[in-house]
């Protein structure tokens, strides 16, 4: 059945799929896992490295991209898309910055890139975008948002989120862990997009980036080396959680 | 036309004057007029239409450069007092029109320059204006509204449309006023005169204006008075005064004053 109906982009099938976003949607599924926390007063990107090639150059590739001073992505999927994504969301931003004379709210852009994906669905002779983006940021009034899109042009705003490979594990792992506690602090948030990548990075703090934005400052990409710092106090911790737990049983 | 050459002389150092200071005013006529240089044969905006069609380009368009409209910001918001005649050469086409422009609840803009240009396009603004606050869920701001009628007349630039509008409003960083018209200035300030009871009016409001915390009451009667001092010397001002008030909930129609009643209260009170 689906043979027939998932050639075309603008094909509805019998029961209601359109096939070819769907497909996209599983490429999305491909792509490394990048996840998004919104704290109190910070929002934290962080998205898995991927092993990078004896002789490539490390840092031609960056998932986590800022849109304007005040508003960043990471993306989950195909690269080549979500650099197109981007382009035209920088530009959006500042066009809205010329006429409106104000930067752009989270939920406008989102809203920008989620219609610029949802066009790319209705369009005769062009497949959609193959990515799901994780936007962050802090609007005028001081409000921190996260937003998701997908390739269907939807957009929704999250508390935390995890998009790309192994997204159900950490969604969950952060459904259990997001608390007005894990939150409370910015450290304690950057911990807490740490710990939820730990659940499916297989090597540690190497292969994972970060970047924060807290109110009124710009993008920060986190260097490797404050990584490590706070990948070994999280396993430190973890220790401690297990040494009490087997004292507990011992009593 | 005898008061043509009487004004001739005054009318050459207006332009000049203007054109180095007020950018904003003359422009709309050097448009008008389509030369760059002085032209002692060019009749200042002192005078408008009529004279246009016999030795200008065709225009049959009723223009209301002959004007006086007026906003100023101050501690409760921004005052616009507009007067409301409208003058087709020396005679008097209608004494009671409305230069005031209802774009919403919270932004008003004036009207000099083209009648049927104005309110069309600023009835276009109060549509984009509508949509914004639909998409965003909140209002739009004066700067970005003013933005978008620049943007629009833009344009057209060059095409004919004539249009000196101040677009007054209250957002959520205070009283916002911009000068737009159809040369595509967009210009932001605390205090505007547009029209040819311009100079009177400037001369009220800059003396008026000198005590920094007006209250309501005050600035309002600043503004009636202004316009009324720019009625009674400027032939092609007159009529009723129109004023409004906008504050931080919208705006307010504070009254609407025939001049001949104001002459006679203020004359009164000189007694």
């Amino acid at each position: 059945m689906a043979a027939r109906y998932d050639r075309a982009i603008t094909v509805f099938s019998p029961d209601g799929h359109l096939f070819q976003v769907e497909y996209a949607q599983e490429a999305v599924k491909k792509g490394s896992t990048a996840v998004g926390i919104r704290g109190k007063d910070i929002v934290v990107l962080g998205v898995e490295k991927k092993s990078v090639a004896k002789l490539q150059e490390e840092r031609t590739v960056r998932k986590i991209c800022a849109l304007d001073d005040h508003v960043c992505m990471a993306f989950a999927g195909l690269t080549a898309d979500a650099r197109i994504v981007i382009n035209r969301a920088r530009v959006e931003c500042q066009s809205h910055r010329l006429t409106v004379e104000d930067p752009v709210t989270v939920e406008y852009i989102t809203r920008h890139i989620a219609t610029l994906k949802q066009r790319y669905t209705q369009s005769n002779g062009r497949r959609p975008f193959g990515i799901s983006a994780l936007i962050v940021g802090f609007d005028c009034d001081g409000t921190p948002r996260l937003y998701q899109t997908d390739p269907s042009g939807t957009y929704h705003a999250w508390k935390a989120n995890a998009i790309g490979r192994s997204a159900k594990t950490v969604r969950e792992f952060l459904e259990k862990n997001y608390t007005e506690e894990s939150i409370a602090t910015d450290n304690e948030s950057i911990k807490l997009a740490i710990k939820a990548l730990l659940e499916v990075v297989q090597s540690g703090g190497k292969n994972i980036e970060l970047a924060v934005i807290r109110r009124n400052q710009s993008l920060k990409l986190l260097e490797s080396k404050e990584i490590e710092t706070l990948v070994t106090e999280i396993e430190k911790e973890k220790e401690e959680e297990a040494e009490k737990k087997k004292q507990k049983k011992s009593t | 036309m005898a008061l043509a050459s009487v004004l001739q002389s005054e009318s050459v150092d207006f332009s000049n004057y203007g054109r180095q200071r007020h950018g904003f005013a003359s422009g709309l006529y050097e448009a008008e007029l389509g030369l760059e240089s002085v032209g002692g044969d060019r009749l200042s905006f002192a005078l408008s239409t009529s004279c246009s069609n016999e030795d200008g380009p065709d225009r049959k368009i009723e223009f209301l450069h002959g004007t006086t409209t007026l906003a100023f910001k101050f501690q409760h918001g921004v005052i616009v007092a507009v007067d409301s005649r409208a003058t087709a050469g020396s005679y008097i086409a209608s004494q009671t029109v409305k230069k005031v422009i209802e774009i919403n609840p919270y932004l008003l803009g004036t009207m000099a320059g083209g009648a049927a240009d104005c309110s069309f396009w600023e009835r276009l603004l109060a549509r984009q204006c509508r949509v914004y606050e639909l998409r965003n869920k909140e209002r739009i701001s004066v700067a970005a509204a003013s933005k978008l009628l620049a943007n629009m007349v833009y344009q057209y630039k060059g095409m004919g449309l004539s249009m000196g509008t101040m677009v007054c409003g209250w957002d959520k960083t205070g009283p916002g006023l911009y000068y737009v018209d159809s040369e595509g200035n967009r210009v932001c300030g605390d205090l505007f005169a547009v029209g040819s009871g311009s100079m009177y009016a400037y001369g009220i409001v800059d003396s008026g204006l000198k005590q920094k915390d007006l209250t309501v009451e005050e600035a309002c009667d600043l503004g009636r008075r202004a316009i009324y001092q720019a009625t009674y010397r400027d032939a092609y001002s007159g009529g009723q005064v129109n004023l409004y008030h906008v504050h931080s909930e919208g705006w307010t129609r504070v009254s609407q004053s025939d001049v001949l009643m104001l002459h006679q209260q203020y004359q009164a009170e000189k007694a």
